[in-house]
């Protein structure tokens, strides 16, 4: 029987590393930066947390774990494996001009990669004696959810049972778009975005904005892939698991319009239809679950075309996305 | 030394781009509380300089002092601490802001939207201008934008105002206002430097006027104490005859005949509106008016490059045949044995391409002529190349290199090259002598003629009356899309020219 | 107070106009030296061997054997079409990243013809289906995006990204209606017993692919230097203005070349289905459409340029391979590798378009 109660909680979980992704992206294209290794960065993100529990609960033990450092450690590794994905990208695109999709392909052929090869190789190049990386005691912090999740019934279910990187999800997306939308460095970081020649002669330093907003926006997605190996997959970690959400991320950009409160429930909605073959009646024809798993990227082309075809001027992608910007070129 | 009263000086500033030189060694002051003409003919260094002082270019060599003391501009953020604000001529405006958003843009501060429509209001009232404040820039028309940005200048409190040719986009009433609110900014104790090469202007606003040369300083006198002909005398070098060549048409037949012509943007604003009119052969057809009365629009239909919504566009061919060319292509215009040749106004982003060299340039009018069906003929173009070259004596070591690296005026000779070697019926031409220099005008005059001479329908949109006027056999006036006027070119003036291209604006 | 800060900018950038062949290629070989250097600096913390003993080793991963110098030359040969067939697309700022789903789909028409068609048609009949429906399910494929472009003008480089995986899904779907045995998830290979659909094996299994990509490279050399759709081509990607000033059609030359640029993206589905997997998995073109990408673009869409661009990815996936392989390491090794050499070549085209000059320098001239 398909019960919305226990649905909607899966749609979440599949949601949120969406929505650390989309939102993660939204801020980096609004600087101008079509950053295509959003998907390599979520690895590396996952991977850099992975390696940091891996190497805490080794030396600590799974009973000896604090739990504030069980949190600090893999958060703050996740953070600098995603910020120095971000400055690699800025370093070639902004300082060195190199063409934007290639940088980005570029990143996530390393990312994926990178994230892999740890994910395989990290118990043997550390010589550590366990048989798979299993980082359940890690997990637990991670996954612990609001203490009345379980006393209040559906609602707890609906709105309480997640892990804090959920609700830090969602607030990021909050502040995201009151960010860009109300603030004075939202307008500027979207007026780099639009037009870097009118923004650099308003004084705005063009350079330092795609700095900041793709290097946070890199750390933000890198949370995506914490939230799912460290909250989602209970600390366990199997290559490629992670799949092509990185990718869904993306598209879940151009499906919000560029708006990250937009992606707050479209994140939930892209999470259901991630999942939604798993409820769908398909009887004994398995196959058609492949077919729903083609949802969201058929909605995402169509939102993007009929964006496109309304042409409305707000609802385009930022002016500049995917150039590079040099003052002096004539 | 120091003058108290000298507001900002550049020592030897020197600026190259690649191997071309744009500045060299300048020295110039402007003083406080003064409008200074830049003048100089286009190419000749002036915006460059100025981009300077604004923070656009970093310069090669030399410095700059604001108020006696050396400063280093390196971004326009510095530019605006040193109390510097540019308006350029392309408009650095964000489309999908408002004017508001945009003139507080690049501010520091928390972001208040009220207070700041207070401030821009103040400012208005203080100098005298018209904004709406929540208007998106993209429904914006010339003028209004033109004023956002000089409000986001003074709203940055600057004292050193840039205005690089202002008035190229404006209407005779709107220049009018625009000096009014100079002269209120100038009382104020601002400085103001207005770039420029219309001499009427430079001693209509102007207390002093420096000019340049070739990217030179070459001397500066008070507006009062010269007049036209010594400005020319220094822009140009050395004086000239401003007589161009007038040929008598002969035996003019009609050629294209355009019948209540009507075109309308993707916006749906009528771009032209009932136009009609007739070229004939052996004939200069002028078309002025301020800029974006549908001139652009006009040679655009006849080329065949607009969706036209109603009217019909007539090609009569030598022998009386008759085409008609409203809704083909391009393409479709010049299978049926219709020559048209078109130079636009926007060189190398439409007429030529930057990036390919001279030959392969030459090749866009003729590729599908080709060896073959499918593969195309590399030696017709470049020998034709070569020819141009030689001909209209076109600065460049080889045809091999991208004509992006010429020089205005040979690329256009390039252009113009290109067009009339197919020996056109009809050739259009958009702001043909536009930033060239005085020679190279002539040179486009000349050729121009030329195709008159052999029977050509010329239609020639011009930005200069004093040229359409020597130049043209007849001259159409439009005005917002309409034909206000044709007049004979001979015994027109310019009074009549610039009545007809403003009165139906008064009228509205 | 009133001393004004006197801030010099360190150095400032200055657009070159041009630079010799020569000293472009310097640049470049010295960017790929460089970083061989980090890459066995990576490999030696990993693995502790020593740079010169890494060095053989992927040489020996990459042209060890003869049957390794055959699977290297197959294997940058598909590479090789992919991004022969996404270049001209790429000439013409069509920024066609769907490559992966172009493969999928022709590989997936090869795949139904063989496996529909076994047994009921001559084998010559169904390969000659394969070759038609491949490379039309690659063309269809790609002209979709196109027409959104040319109609809407619809951001192609989202869109061709969203086809990717309506591609893959179509795969993963077909791959359950036809899994072999029931409930494995997976196909097999086709036609084991008959060989219907299996393409000829030139000489030895391996020349098929190598013969065709050489094919294709003259081919689009000579298609986009001395034809008139090569030439359209170039205008368009330059300037859409100029194309439509002298009467060329932009929306027709952005479909007929995304025309084909799929159906060359097909063709190569083909060969990977029918000449060397014999069967179609949705990785079966393993993230080659994106490296096709890369390979275009260092290659600076030069058709030649592109054999060495693609043999050398190929080359270091290879020997990355085995050294992950020696050192018991995960394969994605050979990602890693392969990323560091990439970034390397995408940093030092800025040396090649710009130069550094310094303040000092400039400064002397004043004096």
């Amino acid at each position: 029987m398909f019960s919305l109660v226990a649905f909607i909680p899966r749609a979440v979980q599949q949601g949120v590393p969406l929505l650390l992704g989309s939102t993660g992206e939204t801020i980096t294209e609004k600087s101008g930066n079509l950053n295509l290794g959003i998907p390599g960065v979520m690895y590396v993100g996952a991977i850099s947390g992975v390696i940091g529990s891996f190497f805490y609960e080794q030396s600590a033990g799974a009973a000896g774990l604090n739990g504030f450092l069980a949190v600090f450690i893999p958060l703050l590794c996740s953070l600098v494996g995603s910020l120095l994905m971000g400055l690699l990208y800025c370093f070639l695109t902004v300082t060195l001009r190199s063409n934007q999709n290639v940088t980005g392909l570029a990143m996530t052929t390393f990312g994926i990669g990178f994230g892999n090869f740890f994910g395989g190789s990290l118990i043997k190049l550390a010589g550590a004696d366990v048989p798979s990386i299993s980082l359940s005691a890690t997990s637990a912090y991670f996954s612990k959810t609001l203490p009345f999740a379980s006393s209040t019934g559906w609602v707890g279910k609906l709105l309480f049972s997640y892990g804090f990187l959920a609700y830090v999800s969602i607030i990021i997306a909050l502040v995201a778009a009151y960010v860009l939308k109300k603030t004075r460095v939202g307008l500027q970081l979207r007026a780099v975005g639009e037009d870097p020649a009118t923004a650099d002669a308003a004084g705005i330093n063009v350079t330092r904005y795609k700095y900041v907003s793709t290097c946070l926006g890199c750390m933000i997605a890198g949370l995506g892939g914490l939230y799912y190996v460290m909250d989602y997959a209970c600390g366990v970690w199997s290559n490629d698991a992670f799949g092509d959400r990185g990718w869904l991320a993306i598209a879940l950009v151009i499906f919000t319009i560029w708006r990250p409160d937009i992606g707050i429930l479209s994140s939930i909605l892209f999470g259901g239809l991630y999942i939604l073959y798993l409820y769908l009646p398909s009887g004994t024809h398995t196959e058609y679950k492949e077919l729903y798993k083609m949802i969201p990227y058929v909605v995402t082309l169509v939102v993007l075309v009929i964006t496109s075809m309304r042409s409305k001027r707000e609802n385009q992608p930022p002016k500049s996305l995917g150039t590079n910007y040099f003052r002096e070129e004539r | 030394m120091e003058n108290n009263n000298v507001a900002v000086s550049l020592r030897g500033i020197t600026k190259d781009f690649g191997k071309v030189s744009a500045n060299k060694d300048v020295n110039l002051d402007i003083n406080k509380g003064e409008i200074l003409a830049l003048l100089g003919e286009n190419g000749s260094g002036k915006t460059t300089l100025m981009n300077m002082l604004a923070g656009i270019y970093y310069p090669d060599a030399g410095k700059i002092m604001i108020n006696g003391r050396e400063v280093v501009i390196r971004s326009p953020r510095d530019a605006f601490d040193q109390g510097i604000g540019m308006v350029h001529q392309h408009f650095k405006l964000i489309d999908v802001f408002d004017a508001t958003e945009n003139i507080v843009l690049g501010l520091e501060g928390k972001l208040n939207f009220k207070e700041a429509e207070e401030k821009i209001r103040s400012i208005c009232d203080k100098y005298g201008f018209k904004i709406d404040t929540g208007k998106k820039i993209y429904d914006m028309s010339v003028s209004e934008k033109q004023t956002v940005e000089i409000v986001k200048v003074l709203y940055r409190g600057a004292d050193i105002l840039i205005l690089d040719e202002p008035t190229a986009v404006l209407t005779p009433q709107e220049t009018e206002n625009l000096f009014k609110v100079m002269r209120n900014m100038k009382k104020d104790g601002k400085s103001i430097v207005i770039i420029t090469h219309k001499l009427n202007e430079v001693s209509s606003i102007s207390d002093r006027v420096v000019v340049l040369r070739h990217g030179e300083y070459v001397g500066e006198m008070k507006t009062v104490e010269t007049n036209a002909r010594k400005m020319t005398d220094m822009m140009v070098g050395r004086s000239l005859t401003l007589n161009i060549d007038r040929p008598e048409p002969v035996d003019p037949q009609s050629r294209i005949s355009i019948d209540n012509l009507t075109v309308v943007d993707e916006e749906g604003l009528k771009k032209l509106d009932n136009v009609s009119f007739t070229a004939n052969t052996g004939e200069i057809l002028g078309i002025a008016g301020i800029s974006g009365s549908g001139q652009k629009e006009l040679l655009r239909a006849i080329a065949g490059l607009e969706n036209i919504q109603s009217g019909s566009i007539t090609y009569v061919h030598a022998d009386g045949r008759k085409e008609e060319l409203v809704g083909k292509s391009p393409r479709e215009i010049s299978e049926l044995g219709v020559k048209l040749s078109f130079v636009p106004e926007d060189r190398l982003g439409m007429g030529l391409v930057g990036n390919m060299n001279l030959a392969d340039n030459m090749m866009l009018r003729s590729y599908r002529l080709g060896k073959s069906r499918f593969f195309t003929d590399k030696k017709t173009p470049r020998d034709l190349a070569q020819k141009v070259v030689d001909k209209l004596a076109v600065a460049t070591p080889s045809v091999d290199i991208p004509v992006r690296r010429l020089s205005g005026g040979n690329v256009q000779k390039i252009l113009v090259g290109r067009e009339i070697a197919s020996k056109p019926k009809v050739l259009l031409t958009a702001y043909a002598v536009r930033g060239l220099d005085i020679n190279s005008s002539y040179q486009i005059y000349d050729l121009i003629n030329q195709q008159k001479k052999r029977g050509a329908a010329v239609i020639f949109v011009g930005e200069d009356l004093d040229v359409l006027l020597e130049l043209c056999d007849r001259i159409l006036v439009l005005c917002d899309g309409k034909v206000s006027g044709i007049v004979d070119g001979r015994a027109a003036d310019k009074y009549t020219l610039g009545t007809l291209m403003t009165q139906k604006r008064e009228a509205c | 107070m009133t001393d004004s800060k006197v801030k010099e900018p360190l150095y400032h950038i200055v657009k070159r106009d041009d630079i010799s062949a020569k000293k472009a290629w310097r640049i470049r070989i010295t960017a790929i030296l460089a970083a061989l250097v980090v890459c066995a600096v990576v490999t030696m913390v990993c693995t502790g061997d020593n740079p010169i003993s890494i060095f053989a080793t992927i040489f020996k991963g990459a042209f060890g054997t003869q049957r390794k110098t055959w699977i290297t030359l197959q294997y940058a040969s598909i590479l090789l079409i992919i991004s022969l067939a996404l270049t001209p697309a790429f000439k013409m700022q069509f920024w066609n990243i769907g490559g992966e789903g172009q493969v999928l789909m022709g590989g997936l028409a090869s795949a139904a013809c063989m496996i529909t068609l076994d047994g009921k048609l001559p084998g010559a009949v169904v390969i000659i289906l394969m070759i038609i429906t491949s490379v039309l399910a690659g063309a269809i494929w790609g002209v979709i995006p196109a027409l959104f472009k040319a109609k809407w003008n619809t951001n192609e480089t989202l869109s061709t990204l969203m086809m990717n995986y309506i591609a893959t899904q179509l795969v993963a779907y077909f791959t359950i209606v036809w899994e072999v045995p029931k409930g494995s998830g997976k196909i097999g290979i086709i036609n084991q017993n008959s060989n219907t659909g299996w393409l000829p094996a030139l000489g030895n299994k391996y020349l098929l692919s190598i013969i065709v990509a050489v094919l294709i490279t003259v081919g689009m050399y000579i298609y986009l230097k001395y034809t008139k759709h090569g030439y359209e081509i170039a205008v368009v990607g330059e300037s859409q203005n100029t194309a439509r000033y002298v009467g060329i059609s932009v929306e027709k030359v952005i479909i007929r070349t995304m025309l084909l640029s799929g159906a060359i993206c097909g063709l190569a589905g083909l060969l990977l289905v029918g000449g060397i997997n014999h069967t179609i998995t949705t990785t079966i073109s393993d993230g080659q459409g994106f490296t096709g990408v890369m390979v275009s673009w260092l290659a600076k869409f030069n058709p030649i340029g592109m054999i060495f661009t693609s043999l050398l990815i190929v080359f270091m996936d290879r020997g990355a391979s085995e050294i992950s392989t020696a050192f018991e390491l995960n394969q994605s090794f050979a990602d890693i590798l392969t990323g560091i050499i990439l970034f390397f070549i995408i940093g030092c085209e800025f040396f090649i378009r710009y130069r550094i000059r310094s303040a000092k320098k400039s400064k002397k001239g004043v004096a």
